[in-house]
């Protein structure tokens, strides 16, 4: 089973920082699919989804830039109501705590990206109650 | 002499002393010893050196005043300044025909600080050094490769003399030129050196480049590692590079160079030899005496020295006195490692803080770099920014976070208050060469 990585990228919480990284992005053609931006105080972490981590870790690295991978559950939902609730739920029966977790919705695919501890159980529970854990391929796809 | 002089040659080298009489002599003996000598110092000095002639008058007392070792706090302090202004005889104690070696001590500003050794003041510091040595293990079968540098400095010569006293062989190799060491090394099979630690990591990334395993390659059993500050971890770090036990020296020039104190085989701690100084631990701001176990500067004074005695010396360097017996059974008692320069030395919302006592704490946290700077603001705020090592980001904010806070709780429990604590990227700060500058004082107070 495939696993899926986020790119993320420790920065200064400062003005412009995040604008430097997603210069050095661009400038390598890197196309950013998804983007989070969480500050704490001094410091804040962005989290990307891109094609290839690996190229876009090496381009930020190269420019003195500090970043790391993640691994996220890409969860398909149906897009209706309840749909959260079901992954939440078969997670929480099975004592797995959620990290950090977001969704989206695109071209009528509903996707929950999932961090947790606990990532191989979480990802077998989820198939194993019927819900559709996307691949790298798949969910860039979306 | 109150004691006998032979030298010990028990079967276990570990548990050897140099004079055993000397080295374990029972407290309430060393005091009077102490005070018996203290008290002929100061009455020579009283007479023939006009500097502390005039430092009695000033501060009105006279030699005659001394009946206890704590009588010692009455005297006036010596401090750097007052050997740079006397230079370069002012301090002589004895005809100039009689001193027999001079050092000097390097100052990075204006004159250095003259230090003369009379015959038997050459042959105390060896005395030190052969009791420092063999209190490591060192015995006349050892090959001694002396790694410091000989001249007007006093670290090569000192241990030169006292390594000879041992009976080793001598190798004056000098410092640098890391590829004739090595020869050296293998051809001669060194087994103790002797060098600063910032040559000893120098030496052990030599070593790795080439390829040699020192513990295969090599014969080293001990290294003695002085002259600068260092930490714990450097002191591992060079355990483990040149496969050898690191054994911390203590010493100055102004009190005959490497020598006044030594570690011994515990490794915890370095022994003072208090039958040829009198130790003291004072607050660096107020001068006042601090019990053991407190953190204060050094101030010591020499009781056996001729060409030049010293009376109640300000090193600046700062430890604290271990009081605790030791298990090799030398009851001279032990410093800590030194922490810091008094000079270095900051107040924050009137707590005493040294920089070292900073790093200690950011070096043991691995996810940390070596780069960090203490920044002071406005009324007393301080804040330590520190760099994350290139594994020190998981990917995870709250990790960062859980850092952050965890490094404030271990540099709170350490200097008493509470700084801000700013992770940033390696590479951030700015890059200094030798002596970083890691204090920023903006304060307006």
């Amino acid at each position: 089973m495939s696993t899926v990585r986020l790119l993320a990228v420790f920065v200064e919480n400062k003005p412009g920082q995040s604008a430097r990284i997603t210069k050095l992005l661009a400038e390598a053609r890197i196309n950013i699919r998804w983007v989070t931006i969480a500050n704490s105080g001094l410091f804040g972490v962005m989290k990307f989804l891109v094609a290839d981590p690996d190229r876009a870790r090496d381009v930020l690295k190269q420019e003195g830039v500090m970043a790391s991978f993640l691994e996220v559950i890409p969860v398909e939902v149906a897009d209706q109501p309840g749909a959260l609730q079901a992954v939440v739920e078969c997670l929480a029966k099975n004592n797995i705590n959620l990290d950090n977790t977001s969704g989206f919705v695109a071209n009528q695919h509903a996707v929950v990206l999932i961090e947790t501890q606990d990532t191989e159980r979480a990802k077998a529970l989820l198939i194993q109650q019927g819900l559709r854990v996307l691949s790298g391929e798949e969910l860039l796809g979306v | 002499m109150l004691f006998a002089m032979c030298p010990s040659t028990p079967a276990n080298p570990d548990r050897a002393y140099w004079k055993p009489a000397e080295e374990t002599l029972a407290r309430p003996t060393l005091e009077a010893l102490q005070l018996d000598r203290l008290k002929r110092t100061v009455a020579r000095v009283g007479e023939s050196v006009p500097f502390y002639r005039k430092k009695f008058e000033q501060a009105k007392v006279s030699p005659d005043d001394l009946r206890t070792l704590d009588d010692l706090r009455r005297l006036p302090f010596t401090t750097g300044a007052d050997l740079r202004e006397s230079y370069p005889t002012g301090m002589l104690a004895v005809p100039l025909d009689e001193a027999l070696r001079l050092h000097t001590s390097s100052g990075t500003t204006g004159k250095p600080k003259a230090l003369f050794f009379s015959r038997q003041d050459v042959d105390n510091a060896a005395e030190l050094i052969a009791r420092s040595f063999v209190a490591t293990g060192m015995t006349k079968r050892d090959i001694f490769q002396n790694m410091m540098t000989y001249g007007l400095f006093t670290g090569a010569l000192v241990a030169h003399y006292g390594a000879e006293k041992v009976g080793c062989l001598v190798i004056p190799a000098g410092p640098g030129n890391s590829e004739r060491q090595l020869l050296l090394m293998q051809d001669f099979h060194t087994t103790s050196i002797h060098l600063t630690p910032s040559f000893a990591l120098y030496f052990a990334d030599i070593l790795e480049k080439r390829g040699i395993n020192p513990r295969k390659d090599l014969s080293l059993k001990r290294a003695f590692v002085g002259a600068e500050p260092y930490t714990e971890e450097t002191r591992r770090k060079i355990e483990e590079g040149l496969g050898l036990r690191v054994f911390n020296s203590y010493g100055l020039s102004e009190m005959n160079g490497p020598g006044v104190a030594f570690e011994c085989q515990e490794q915890s701690g370095m022994h003072l030899w208090e039958d040829h100084y009198i130790m003291e631990i004072i607050d660096p701001e107020s001068g006042e005496t601090l019990p053991p176990g407190e953190c204060g500067e050094l101030v010591l004074t020499t009781l056996v020295r001729e060409a030049m005695p010293i009376l109640r010396y300000r090193t600046r360097d700062i430890t604290a006195i271990v009081d605790a017996p030791c298990a090799c059974g030398r009851t001279h008692r032990r410093i800590q490692r030194i922490t810091g320069r008094a000079d270095d030395m900051l107040i924050v919302r009137g707590v005493n803080i040294y920089p070292q006592q900073i790093e200690r704490i950011l070096m043991s946290i691995p996810k940390l770099g070596r780069n960090y700077l203490i920044v002071l603001e406005g009324l007393d705020e301080m804040t330590v920014k520190v760099e994350l090592s290139e594994t020190g980001f998981d990917g995870q904010l709250d990790h960062v976070v859980a850092l952050q806070h965890e490094i404030a709780g271990l540099l709170r429990a350490e200097i008493l208050t509470k700084p801000h604590v700013e992770l940033v990227p390696p590479g951030t700060l700015p890059i200094s060469e030798g002596k970083a500058k890691r204090v920023i004082d903006n304060r307006k107070l």
